[in-house]
């Protein structure tokens, strides 16, 4: 009765357990890997120059200024414009939609613009906003682009949170004698907030990180706008293009480390702040 | 004073509708727009010519656009990716959901979604500065820049994907099939990749789809690695994706060579269509169960 | 007669909570041994400790001993896969893999051993013929367990224990999600198993313990009040908390 199991089953054991512990260990080792080389080669390069000027083929230095306003225009027009229209769409799917073959549709469409590859709505964001509407290679040309491409991750986060409003809220209200769009504005909207600033900062992270459907819609460009509406107009380059742009066009590898860091910084601030959001999301709900 | 309300009311609603079709009129707009863009050159060239053409030389005085080696290479890297990726991916998940206290699982799943967070250019650059030099010193090659460091950046960048697909679709296993598994005498262990995996396997599925549809329409970090010349591809030698094509040659284009630009972008977008539609039929077969 | 499974002093604690206190009782080989009592009372948590079942619960622990065939069954050197394989269970829910008839029966003696294709055959056959279910389901072994009604379910999960010829079945209120007629069947199969196999069996319903047990043990909150014939508990209760519990005053 005190037997063991036969060696074939231990050895079976043994090594899927040492297989699943190597491949979770691969991944995190590589994530801290990727974050402190990151860091290691780029934080040192990231220079008060760097971040206070812009590109001088004059005295042959590179800043960021104007990049770094770039993404700043390029996050704010794009969240202006996709958090009404993610926001809108969501309250027809969930509170006005009667007809089911139109919420199907709606969400296999949205469904199928998150499959798309960024470098599609490149192609499309050129062809569509810069040479049809004429817009050229501009911040607002790129930032349209990506309002399509962020629309679905603004419409599912806003719908979730749609979904924890319970119903006798709005029973309760209608019940009062409000009118449907009374209620949605008094009382479903205000519970639906963190929902919608935890989509809003995932849209973020997204716009930061994106590159390939930037390049043609929104250029490359590097000279400093200090005015808004003046640099809707202009072609402008994101941080995450600029990288691409400086490492592979100029090889500058301190600059692309000095960005990659900022980026990563980014990437761990917009982490965080998606966490602590959903916490409060879920406190709520 | 009701009339008003009434009219409000009405608004409001159209103005949501609106908003709600928005996402059809974009997917009609891309499709339109990517067929209407995408066939001139096609037609020009001629379908064989273009999709099976082995040699693209889109500068040349008598320009040949055959892009049968950005297309075996897309396949070909994508393979790759997802030979790496899935079982690592696989195993993660595992790890994470039937393996890993809570308090294990609170640290690491949150390292994996950071890993979803990073820009492509970022693993782009990083393959480029680490994996390149180490692919050619690895291999004795003459450039790092080859088919086989893009498939190691992609199974990377599509790990987060499967990763968190099949958490869920392990989580999501009944508990009474492995009491079942564990009652017969079976170890933990054995559960999992007996039963557990097993009846996971169409989310699971879902998830390998889910990394096959990134891996490719992956452009930018995969241009940085992979060497940017349009051979065949071979395993240690520089290619070009269908993305890349794209990427790599628009800001100068013009005419001909433009158009059929677009056209790669028009097989790229049949080749996502049927990834997604093979995706739904697994995410259906998925909720059947 | 032999006993095949004895506790003494059994006591079991969730976290802080007592679920069994003191339990002693000897089970008798190739019997069926009924557990019955209200809902809460602890029967199933006993049954679930006999096959370790309970180490998957977190924060469960134990004082006292079990012994199967005189082995602590909780000892160091004591293999809980193998233990498993010598008591085997069927639960209340049918839970049979969402696998293919035959690869359900395949199961456990695959894992085991590896056992030839033909050898497989002959235990799969011998499993459900064990299980009175050959005759319904040997033209399509290979479709899926999840195609079964209920009570058939049921019965493949009873084949499913078999093919590993264990010593002992415990049965966690096996019909209780089954209609009448499939209750029925499985109550008639376990007069069968009762020639091979010595079973204990959990059960909501008194009419079934008294139809099929030899023995009933009553537990209420997490004691075992009264072991006895089947025949004696129901007819001559000595403990006035079991009268009480079989004439109805309280369930």
């Amino acid at each position: 009765m005190n037997e063991k199991l036969s060696p074939k089953r231990e050895a079976y054991n043994a090594i899927a357990r040492a297989l699943i512990y190597l491949c979770a260990g691969i991944t995190v080792l590589l994530l801290v890997a990727l974050i402190a080389y990151i860091f290691y080669r780029g934080l040192g390069n990231i220079t008060w120059q760097l971040l206070s000027t812009q590109r001088s083929a004059l005295k042959g230095t590179i800043g960021i200024l104007p990049n770094i306003l770039f993404t700043l225009y390029t996050v704010f027009t794009a969240l202006v414009i996709v958090l009404p229209l993610g926001i809108g769409a969501a309250i027809y799917l969930n509170e006005y939609a009667a007809n089911q073959n139109m919420v199907r549709i709606i969400e296999g469409a949205t469904e199928t613009l998150t499959a798309i590859p960024s470098i599609i709505y490149g192609l499309v964001g050129m062809l569509f906003f810069c040479q049809k509407l004429g817009l050229q290679s501009s911040v607002l040309a790129g930032s349209l682009t990506l309002v399509v491409m962020i629309l679905p991750t603004i419409m599912r986060t806003t719908q979730e949170a749609l979904k924890t409003v319970p119903a006798s809220y709005r029973e309760a209200a209608v019940g009062l004698g409000a009118t449907k769009w009374y209620t949605i504005r008094t009382i479903v909207l205000p519970c639906t907030l963190d929902g919608v600033v935890a989509g809003a900062i995932l849209a973020i992270g997204r716009i930061v990180g994106e590159s390939a459907a930037l390049l043609f819609t929104a250029g490359t460009g590097y000279v400093l706008v200090t005015n808004y509406f003046e640099a809707l107009q202009t072609s402008g380059g994101t941080l995450s293009v600029m990288l691409y742009v400086y490492v592979s066009e100029n090889g500058e590898f301190d600059v692309g480390f000095a960005i990659a860091a900022i980026l990563m910084i980014l990437v761990l601030a917009i982490n965080f702040a998606t966490k602590l959001a959903k916490k409060k999301l879920k406190r709520i709900g | 004073m009701m009339k008003a309300r009434n009219a409000i009311e009405r608004a409001m609603q159209t103005l949501f509708f609106c908003c709600g079709i928005v996402s059809i009129a974009a997917v009609a707009l891309i499709t339109v727009y990517m067929i209407i863009s995408g066939l001139p050159a096609i037609r020009e060239i001629g379908a064989v010519d273009f999709l099976f053409g082995q040699v693209w030389k889109s500068t040349a005085k008598e320009p040949l656009f055959g892009i049968l080696p950005f297309i075996l290479t897309s396949v070909y890297g994508t393979l790759g990716a997802i030979l790496i990726g899935v079982p690592i991916g696989l195993m993660m998940a595992v790890f994470l959901s039937k393996l890993a206290s809570p308090r294990v699982a609170s640290v690491v799943r949150p390292a994996v979604e950071l890993l979803a967070g990073i820009p492509s250019v970022v693993y782009g650059f990083i393959g480029m500065i680490v994996l390149v030099p180490a692919v050619m010193d690895l291999f004795r090659i003459k450039s790092g820049t080859t088919l086989f460091t893009a498939v190691i950046v992609l199974a990377v960048m599509i790990l987060p994907s499967i990763v968190s697909v099949s958490e869920t679709a392990l989580s999501a296993v009944p508990r009474e099939y492995e009491e079942a598994s564990i009652a017969m005498g079976a170890t933990w262990i054995e559960t999992i990749f007996k039963v557990s995996i097993p009846a996971a396997r169409s989310g699971i599925a879902a998830g390998v789809v889910l990394g096959v549809g990134r891996a490719i329409g992956e452009a930018m970090a995969v241009m940085m690695v992979s060497g940017n010349v349009a051979n065949m591809p071979k395993l240690f030698s520089s290619v070009r994706f269908l993305t890349t094509a794209i990427a790599s040659e628009m800001s100068y284009a013009g005419g001909l060579q433009k158009q059929a630009l677009f056209s790669i972008g028009l097989v790229l977008f049949v080749f996502i269509m049927l990834i997604n539609l093979l995706l739904n039929a697994f995410l259906k077969k998925g909720d059947r169960k | 007669m032999n006993k095949i499974i004895t506790t003494t002093n059994f006591d079991l604690y969730y976290g802080s909570f007592q679920a069994l206190k003191s339990i002693n009782i000897e089970i008798p080989e190739k019997e069926i041994t009924a557990l019955i009592g209200p809902s809460g009372c602890g029967k199933s948590t006993f049954l679930k400790t006999l096959n370790r079942m309970n180490d998957l619960v977190p924060g469960v622990k134990i004082s006292g001993e079990i012994k199967f065939h005189g082995e602590d069954i909780f000892a160091k050197e004591m293999n809980v896969n193998l233990l498993r394989k010598r008591i085997g269970m069927v639960f209340q829910k049918p839970n049979p893999f969402p696998m293919s008839i035959y690869d359900n029966i395949a199961y456990g003696p695959r894992l085991h051993g590896s056992p030839k294709k033909t050898e497989l055959d002959e235990i799969v056959e011998r499993s459900l013929r064990g299980a009175a279910l050959w005759d319904e389901v040997k033209d399509r072994l290979k479709k899926s367990a999840l195609g079964l009604s209920g009570g058939q379910q049921q019965r493949l999960c009873i084949a499913r224990a078999l093919s590993v010829e264990p010593e002992v079945l415990l049965m966690d209120e096996p019909t209780s999600a089954l209609d009448p007629g499939s209750t029925i069947r499985i109550e008639n199969l376990m007069a069968e198993l009762r020639r091979n196999y010595t079973v204990v069996i959990v059960t909501h319903n008194m009419q079934q313990a008294v139809r099929i047990s030899d023995k009933t043990a009553f537990f209420l909150i997490g004691e075992m009040v009264e072991f006895g014939e089947t025949e004696q508990i129901f007819a001559r209760p000595v403990d006035r908390r079991t009268e009480d519990y079989i004439t109805g005053r309280f369930g």
